[in-house]
C-alpha cells in the first residue's frame, strides 16, 4: 500500500548507498530541518486561514473572501504585510530580552514537533522519553512570555506575562497527569509505542472512565496551555489590550503568533495520538470488512483528520465562550482539575494492573 | 544620605513600574484609556492596583467634551434637540424625545395621538437597538467575541426600520416639538413584526448562549455589588439602579406620552450585582417588545404633528422634562427668558451618575472584573461628557 514510510525508507536507502554514512546523515538532518520549517509556515497560514474561516461562519459572516479563491490567499497577503512593517523597540525595553523572546517561543514551539508521529513510520525523531519530552519542552514556552512581558516596560505587557506564567505553571500539572494516565496503561513513554497500543483500538474508547476524565482534562489543559479563550488572559484584549505582546510589531508579533497557532496543532497532535489513536485507523474489534476499507485511507489522512478535528473543537472553544477570571482560572486548576486528574491516574493505574481495559 | 538617593532612583528606573512605584506599598498605577477596548469611547480610568487587585478607580472625563449644552444656547427651540441626537447616540430617538416633550410643555403643544404612538414605538425600537448593542458588547467585554456578531443582526435590522421612516440610521432625528417629523414608511408595521419574530426566535438562543453559560454566571454573580442605599445615593438610574432593587423608570413614575395607557413590568433585580443589571437589560428587551406589539396595530389615523408656529418662543420661566433612555433618566431643564433660543440648558445625564458609583463597585475586585462592571454599567461616554 502507499505510504509514506515507504517513500522515507527509500530515500533513506538511496542516500546511504551513495554517500558515506555521516553524509546521509547529514543530508538526512537537511531535509528533515527545511521539511520541519516549511510544515511551520504551512501551518502558520493554514490555521490562521482556518481560524478565520471557523470564526466567520461561527459569527453569521463570510470571513476573508477577496484575495485568492474563496479568501485563501489572505494569510499570505497578512504574512507579507507583516514582514514588511517596521519592527519598534521601544525606548525604555530591555532590548536585548525583547528581541530574544519572540525567538524562544518559536524554538519551543519548532521543537515539539520532533517526537510527532504524522505518519505511518513517518516521525523525525521516535526517542523513548517521547511524552516526557514534550511536556518539558513546552514548558519553555512560559519563559519568552515572561520575558515578552518583562522586557517590553509596559504595565499591560507585565500584568499578562505575570497571568500567563500563573496559568501555564498550573495547567502543566494536570496536562501532564491526564498524559500519564494514558502512558500507564500503554507502559511506555514513547510515541510509536503509544500508537502502536491502539491498534484493536483507541484509547478513548478502550481506556473505560479514566482515559474519558483525562482526555477532557487533556483538552481543558491544553487550551489553556496555548492561551487560548476561555483561558486566553495573558493577551485578554479587552483588560490587557494585547497583553504579553502589546509592544511587539511587525515579524516579531507574527512569531509570537505564528509560535500560538503552532503549539495548538502540537498539543491537539499529542492529544491526537495519546488519546484517538494516532496515525491510526478506526477499528471495529471483528468487523473485517469495515477495517479493511478504513485501512485504505492513507495514515497521514487519520492523523491530520483527527488533529484537525481537535484544533477545530479548540477553535469552537474560543468563539462561544466568555473568559474566565485570573481566580476563577487558579481555582478550577487547583481545587477541580488537579485533583481530579490525580484521582484518576490511581483509577488508570488500577485499570492498567488489573488488566481490566480492553 | 546621598547613597540613598542615588539606591532610590536607579531602583526607580530599572523598575519596570517606571515612576509609579509607590513607596514601600508597592501599588501599580494603569491608565486604562483614553485608547482602550473595553472603554467604549474615550474615558480614561487611572486604576490603582496591587498586583491584580483593584484599590482605587478614578475616571477622568473630558476628552469628547463638545458643549452640547452651550451650543444648544445658540440655536432655537427647533434646531437644539438635533443636537442632543449625538449625547447618547445609542438612544438618539429618546434623546430628542426629551427635548421635544420640555418644548412642548413650555409652549404647551398639544401632540396628536398619532403622533404620540409612533414616537413610542420609536422609543422602544430604539431602547431595544441600544440594549442589542450592549449586550454585545458586553458579552464581548467578557471574552466571547461572537455574541457581538449576532447582536448586530437584530441591531440592523431595528436600523433599517429605522432608516425607512427617518431616513437615518443612528442618529434618527425624527422628532419635531409638537409630533414627528415625518409620517411612516409603509413598510413599517410590515417590518416591525418582522422583527418581532426574529427577536422571539433567537432571543431564546442568545439566553442560552450567553446568560446561561457557567463561564459567564460565574464572571457576573456577586461582582460589582452596588446595595440598593449606594445606588440611590450616587444618584444611579435606569437598568443600573433597577438592577440594585431601586424602582426608578420613569416610564412608570412619570408616565409621558401614552405609556400610562401601556401593559409593561418595570423590571427590578434584586441581586444588586452584575448579574442583576445584565437581567434588568435582558428582561427590558422583552418588555419592550411586549409593548411594540401592543402599539403596532393600534396606531391611531391622524395628524402625525401638530399645528406650531413657524418660530417657538418659550415663556419666560424654567421647565424640566424626563424621560427614560436606555441608559436611564435623562431630565432636560430648559430656563427661557422669552427668547427664540433657550438661555440655559442643563441635561441630567443618567450615564454620568452611573459612572460615578463605579470607583464603589470596583474596589477589591480584579481588573476583569472592572470591564464586566463597565459593561453592566452600558458606558456611552458621550453621553458622560457632552
Amino acid at each position: 500500500m502507499w505510504s509514506l514510510g515507504n517513500i522515507t525508507h527509500s530515500i533513506d536507502g538511496w542516500l546511504n548507498q551513495t554517500f558515506s554514512p555521516a553524509l546521509a546523515l547529514l543530508i538526512e538532518f537537511v531535509i528533515v530541518g527545511t521539511m520541519a520549517i516549511s510544515l511551520f509556515a504551512v501551518l502558520g497560514l493554514v490555521l490562521v486561514f482556518m481560524e478565520r474561516k471557523v470564526s466567520a461562519y461561527m459569527q453569521i459572516r463570510v470571513g476573508p473572501n477577496r484575495v485568492g479563491p474563496k479568501g485563501m490567499f489572505q494569510t499570505f497577503a497578512d504574512t507579507i504585510k507583516l514582514l514588511l512593517k517596521e519592527g519598534l523597540t521601544p525606548t525604555g525595553s530591555d532590548k536585548f530580552l525583547f528581541n530574544l523572546a519572540p525567538v524562544i517561543a518559536i524554538i519551543s514551539a519548532m521543537l515539539l514537533l520532533a517526537p510527532i508521529a504524522f505518519a505511518k513510520d513517518f516521525q523525525m525523531w521516535d526517542l523513548n522519553i517521547g511524552v516526557l519530552y514534550v511536556s518539558a519542552i513546552s514548558s519553555v514556552a512560559v519563559i519568552s512570555i515572561l520575558m515578552a512581558g518583562w522586557s517590553s516596560n509596559n504595565k499591560y505587557s507585565l500584568l499578562g506575562a505575570m497571568r500567563s506564567g500563573a496559568q501555564i505553571v498550573s495547567y502543566e500539572l494536570s496536562a501532564g497527569l491526564s498524559i500519564l494516565a494514558i502512558v500507564v496503561l500503554v507502559g511506555s513513554l514513547k510515541m510509536s509505542d503509544i500508537v502502536a497500543s491502539q491498534e484493536t483500538g483507541w484509547w478513548l474508547f478502550k481506556g473505560h472512565i479514566p482515559a474519558l476524565i483525562a482526555f477532557v482534562t487533556f483538552i481543558i489543559a491544553a487550551t489553556a496551555e496555548t492561551n487560548r479563550a476561555p483561558f486566553d488572559l495573558a493577551e485578554a484584549e479587552s483588560e490587557l489590550t494585547a497583553g504579553f505582546h502589546t509592544e511587539y510589531s511587525g515579524m516579531r508579533f507574527a512569531l509570537f503568533f505564528l509560535a500560538e497557532y503552532v503549539n495548538i496543532f502540537i498539543v491537539c497532535a499529542i492529544g491526537a495520538t495519546l488519546f484517538l489513536g494516532g496515525w491510526m485507523p478506526f477499528h471495529i474489534g471483528q468487523w473485517t470488512a469495515f477495517n479493511h476499507v478504513m485501512d485504505f485511507i492513507p495514515s497521514s489522512l487519520w492523523f491530520f483528520g483527527k488533529t484537525f478535528f481537535l484544533i477545530f473543537l479548540i477553535m469552537w472553544f474560543r468563539w462561544t465562550f466568555p473568559r474566565l477570571r485570573i481566580d476563577q482560572l487558579l481555582n478550577l486548576e487547583w481545587k477541580y482539575l488537579l485533583p481530579i486528574s490525580m484521582f484518576n491516574l490511581l483509577l488508570a493505574t488500577a485499570i492498567a494492573i488489573m488488566g481490566w481495559h480492553f | 544620605m546621598q547613597n540613598q538617593t542615588d539606591i532610590l532612583s536607579t531602583a526607580q528606573k530599572v523598575s519596570p513600574f517606571g515612576g509609579d512605584l509607590e513607596g514601600a506599598s508597592g501599588d501599580m498605577i494603569i491608565n486604562i484609556g483614553p485608547q482602550h477596548p473595553s472603554t467604549h469611547g474615550v474615558l480614561q480610568l487611572v486604576v490603582t492596583l496591587n498586583g491584580e487587585t483593584i484599590k482605587k478607580v478614578e475616571p477622568h472625563l473630558g476628552f469628547i467634551h463638545r458643549s452640547i449644552e452651550k451650543m444648544c444656547e445658540s440655536l432655537t427651540y427647533r434646531q437644539f434637540i438635533y443636537v442632543t441626537s449625538r449625547m447618547d447616540y445609542l438612544s438618539s430617538h429618546i434623546n430628542n424625545h426629551g427635548c421635544a416633550l420640555c418644548v412642548e410643555k413650555g409652549m404647551q403643544i398639544e401632540v396628536p395621538e398619532r403622533a404620540k404612538v409612533i414616537r413610542v414605538l420609536m422609543d422602544e425600537l430604539t431602547r431595544i437597538a441600544s440594549h442589542e448593542l450592549w449586550w454585545g458588547a458586553m458579552a464581548m467585554d467578557l471574552g466571547a467575541f461572537t455574541p457581538f456578531f449576532l447582536s448586530f443582526r437584530e441591531r440592523e435590522t431595528i436600523t433599517d426600520i429605522m432608516e425607512d421612516t427617518c431616513g437615518a440610521r443612528l442618529t434618527m432625528n425624527y422628532i419635531v416639538p409638537g409630533g414627528v417629523m415625518a409620517e411612516l414608511h409603509p413598510d413599517f408595521q410590515k417590518k416591525v413584526k418582522a422583527f418581532i419574530k426574529l427577536f422571539r426566535e433567537k432571543a431564546d438562543q442568545y439566553n442560552e448562549l450567553v446568560t446561561g453559560n457557567i463561564i459567564f454566571q460565574s464572571r457576573m454573580k456577586n461582582v460589582g455589588v452596588l446595595s440598593k442605599e449606594d445606588a440611590i445615593s450616587y444618584g444611579c438610574t435606569g437598568p443600573t439602579a433597577r438592577g440594585s432593587g431601586v424602582n426608578c423608570d420613569i416610564r412608570k413614575l412619570y408616565p409621558y406620552e401614552v405609556y400610562d395607557k401601556l401593559k409593561f413590568d418595570e423590571v427590578i433585580e434584586t441581586g444588586c450585582d452584575s448579574f442583576s443589571r445584565y437581567l434588568v437589560r435582558v428582561k427590558e428587551m422583552y418588555q419592550s417588545i411586549s409593548i411594540i406589539e401592543q402599539l403596532i396595530d393600534n396606531i391611531p389615523e391622524g395628524d402625525f404633528q401638530a399645528k406650531t408656529k413657524a418660530v417657538l418662543k418659550l415663556p419666560k420661566g424654567e421647565f424640566y422634562t424626563r424621560v427614560e433612555t436606555a441608559r436611564g433618566e435623562l431630565g432636560v431643564y430648559i430656563v427661557s427668558e422669552g427668547a427664540t433660543t433657550p438661555y440655559r440648558i442643563k441635561f441630567r445625564s443618567p450615564g454620568f451618575s452611573n459612572l460615578s458609583a463605579l470607583n464603589h463597585m470596583a474596589k477589591g475586585g480584579k481588573i476583569g472584573d472592572l470591564v464586566a462592571m463597565m459593561g453592566t454599567l452600558d458606558l456611552v461616554i458621550p453621553d458622560i461628557d457632552r
